[in-house]
């Protein structure tokens, strides 16, 4: 061994880094863990004071979160027996449950324009990025400028232009105009992000692929883009996460037809009182979708997670 | 396989001039070295054989066909990286088999045309291999294996043996120019090693600030440089330059150094002005008599031969002689230059003036 190399860790400073990704872990995760337990508990547990680690579980949150329910009288209870488990938690309280609530249709939503505006800024920024980084594009220095200088102030900023530019090109609680919205403001980040990576692609890989008798297309295609996979799939959690959880513009520009689940989550709250443990719910289904998209991608994300700055 | 013909070529990068019109043949089967120092344009003019660039203006034509403009893909002609460029998401055996995909080939076909080629250049144990573990010199034969699988017209090789240790170097030199003679496939190859292209080229061309200088076999580029640049790049020590100046004539055969009367190969055109005599150091004796004196400063000592330098009243001058001649330091020794060997340049061109040796060489 040279007097440069870098010698493995002692199992005492591993031991050491080791507690401190367990106590920086829990810290962080006391806030979700409690919002899935809050999930599970009944309304009177939700809000006990000292707080409850130890309690009945019940669904009731769920339920309540997926159902509208009215109250009834005792002679309509007695008359119609229970139909099913849910029905019977809503009995404890006088109420049958009437229909769906609308939050499977929000919820829906947020993946439609979620999953639809990282689709498209990704699609975009790649081909973008492609060209910006291969091709001798006039003013190219300035064009990234302008495109990064998008993202030089808050989006919110420019909420009111915005707000009756949709309501004149009748984009206004649509999924296309929320899609579109989300994609422009990711696009930035999309085409910088992945244009470091493509740089640090050789160009001699596409040009082997040209001379083996492909297109330009087809090099892009076959070689570029399984090289540029890991930078992908980081500028898509990305985009996604901000898609997912954007609030602000749900607000302004959604109600009735492509409201997405963040604005819709705090309204349940107003619905037969303060029902923490179905807003619970709610939160906890709202975080799995992006929760399963990282671990699926986290292989990609490891590596991806320097920004291209390090290649195998 | 094919002849390569390229016309006044030319390409510019904004305001820089890579290649200035160049023109030079490459006959079928040849195997063919673009010789230069970095940023000469040897790997500019390579990629536009193979048409990863596009000529700003001139032709190309390969059997006949003038290709200058179109897709690399049309062209049929392999190409071998320096970096290899190997395909890192794929294996060694869809590497290699990649050009043959393209072309919508069978896959038992395809199966059929890799093993062989993997038997050619002894690869046959590491073609599930994925290519980032492999040595520098299996991802070469994996490079040449895709160059090859497909039987192109023609060769294009930037540098191939660039990124080897030198011990490997001399034995892919041997494989490649083993594997040229078996296949008889027309090679261009590029190199900024003028040793690589003495030894395994059969013709030459060498090129300088977007120039070609020369064109040639190695014998005729070594024996009958065509500019001083030439002469100075190739050789080892490279050629001697004796600076005078005088006027000479066609026909003439003594040229005058210092009053000194130097035969040389008969001239033929006259010429006035700085001049450059050029010798190569085998072709300098070391005399003790002589009229043409010098004094020792250094000598070398490589084995058989042993290289000189001496100080004479027209600069330092490198002899190389037989290592069993004693030379002093200090020592004033007379020197013979073998007349039918020495070129002379005009100093101002760097031009060789034409003379009995090089008639029929030069072009242009």
């Amino acid at each position: 061994m040279s007097a440069h190399s870098i010698n493995a860790p002692s199992s005492r400073q591993k031991w050491i880094a080791g507690s401190l990704v367990v106590v920086y872990a829990l810290v962080t995760m006391i806030p979700l863990v409690w919002i899935m337990l809050t999930g599970f508990k009944s309304p009177a547990d939700a809000i006990s004071y000292p707080p409850k680690w130890v309690f009945d579980p019940t669904l009731e949150g769920y339920v309540n979160l997926f159902t509208t329910r009215t109250r009834q009288t005792q002679e309509f209870l007695a008359a119609n027996p229970p139909q099913h488990w849910a029905d019977e938690i809503v009995r404890q309280y006088d109420m049958v449950i009437v229909g769906p609530s609308k939050f499977g249709e929000r919820f829906l939503n947020s993946v439609i324009i979620g999953f639809g505006s990282t689709f498209l800024s990704v699609f975009l920024g790649t081909l973008a990025a492609y060209a910006f980084s291969r091709f001798k594009i006039p003013l190219a220095d300035d064009l990234l400028f302008f495109i990064l200088s998008t993202r030089m102030m808050p989006p919110i900023a420019v909420a009111i232009p915005i707000f009756l530019m949709y309501r004149n090109l009748g984009l206004s609680d649509t999924h296309l105009g929320m899609i579109f919205l989300y994609t422009a403001v990711n696009i930035s980040l999309a085409v910088w992000l992945l244009k470091g990576f493509i740089d640090e692609i050789p160009r001699e890989y596409e040009e082997a692929a040209l001379i083996d008798g492909y297109t330009r297309f087809q090099a892009f295609r076959k070689v570029v883009l399984p090289q540029a996979a890991t930078g992908i799939a980081s500028t898509a959690v990305f985009c996604l996460i901000f898609a997912w959880n954007e609030y602000a513009f749900a607000v302004l520009l959604t109600s009735a037809t492509a409201q997405t689940a963040p604005p819709f989550i705090p309204t349940i709250i107003g619905i037969g009182g303060l029902d923490w443990p179905a807003v619970a719910a709610g939160a906890t289904i709202f975080l799995l979708p992006v929760m399963i998209f990282t671990i699926l991608l986290r292989k990609h994300l490891l590596r991806g997670i320097t920004f291209g700055a390090v290649r195998k | 396989m094919a002849e390569i013909v390229v016309q006044n070529v030319r390409k510019e990068f904004g305001d820089f001039v890579a290649v200035r019109e160049s023109s030079f043949t490459v006959g079928d089967g040849e195997f063919f070295m673009l010789l230069g120092p970095s940023g000469c344009g040897k790997t500019t003019t390579l990629r536009m054989i193979a048409g990863l660039e596009l000529p700003t203006s001139g032709e190309i034509y390969l059997d006949g066909e003038e290709i200058s403009q179109q897709p690399p893909s049309e062209r049929d002609i392999a190409f071998v990286f320096q970096m290899f460029a190997l395909y890192p998401h794929m294996n060694v055996r869809k590497n290699i088999s990649y050009p043959l995909v393209s072309q919508g080939m069978p896959r038992a076909q395809v199966r059929e045309k890799v093993a062989e080629v993997a038997r050619i250049l002894g690869i046959g144990d590491i073609l599930d291999r994925p290519v980032g573990g492999l040595s520098g010199g299996d991802r070469q034969r994996v490079a040449l294996g895709r160059a090859i699988v497909r039987v192109p017209k023609a060769f294009m090789m930037d540098e191939p043996l660039g990124a080897l240790d030198a011990e490997f170097r001399e034995r892919m030199a041997e494989e490649l120019r083993a594997l040229h003679d078996r296949m008889g496939a027309t090679t261009v190859y590029v190199t900024h090693d003028q040793l690589e292209a003495m030894q395994m080229g059969d013709k030459i061309v060498v090129m300088n600030n977007a120039v070609v200088e020369q064109f040639g076999t190695p014998q005729e580029i070594y024996d009958k440089p065509a500019t001083m640049f030439v002469a100075d790049f190739i050789g080892s020590p490279p050629m001697n330059f004796l600076g005078f100046s005088g006027t000479l004539a066609s026909g003439d055969t003594v040229a005058e150094l210092g009053g000194h009367q130097m035969a040389m190969p008969e001239l033929r055109e006259s010429v006035a002005g700085n001049l450059v005599f050029g010798v190569r150091p085998e072709h300098i004796q070391l005399v003790t008599d002589g009229s043409y004196r010098g004094e020792v400063l250094a000598t070398e000592y490589l084995g058989t031969t042993q290289v000189v330098t001496i100080r004479t009243p027209n600069g330092e001058v490198k002899a190389r002689i037989n290592s069993d001649q004693p030379v002093k330091m200090g020592e004033a020794v007379g020197l013979a230059f073998n007349p039918a060997t020495v070129t002379l340049f005009d100093e101002g061109t760097g031009r060789a003036l034409r003379s009995s040796l090089n008639e029929g060489v030069l072009h242009g």
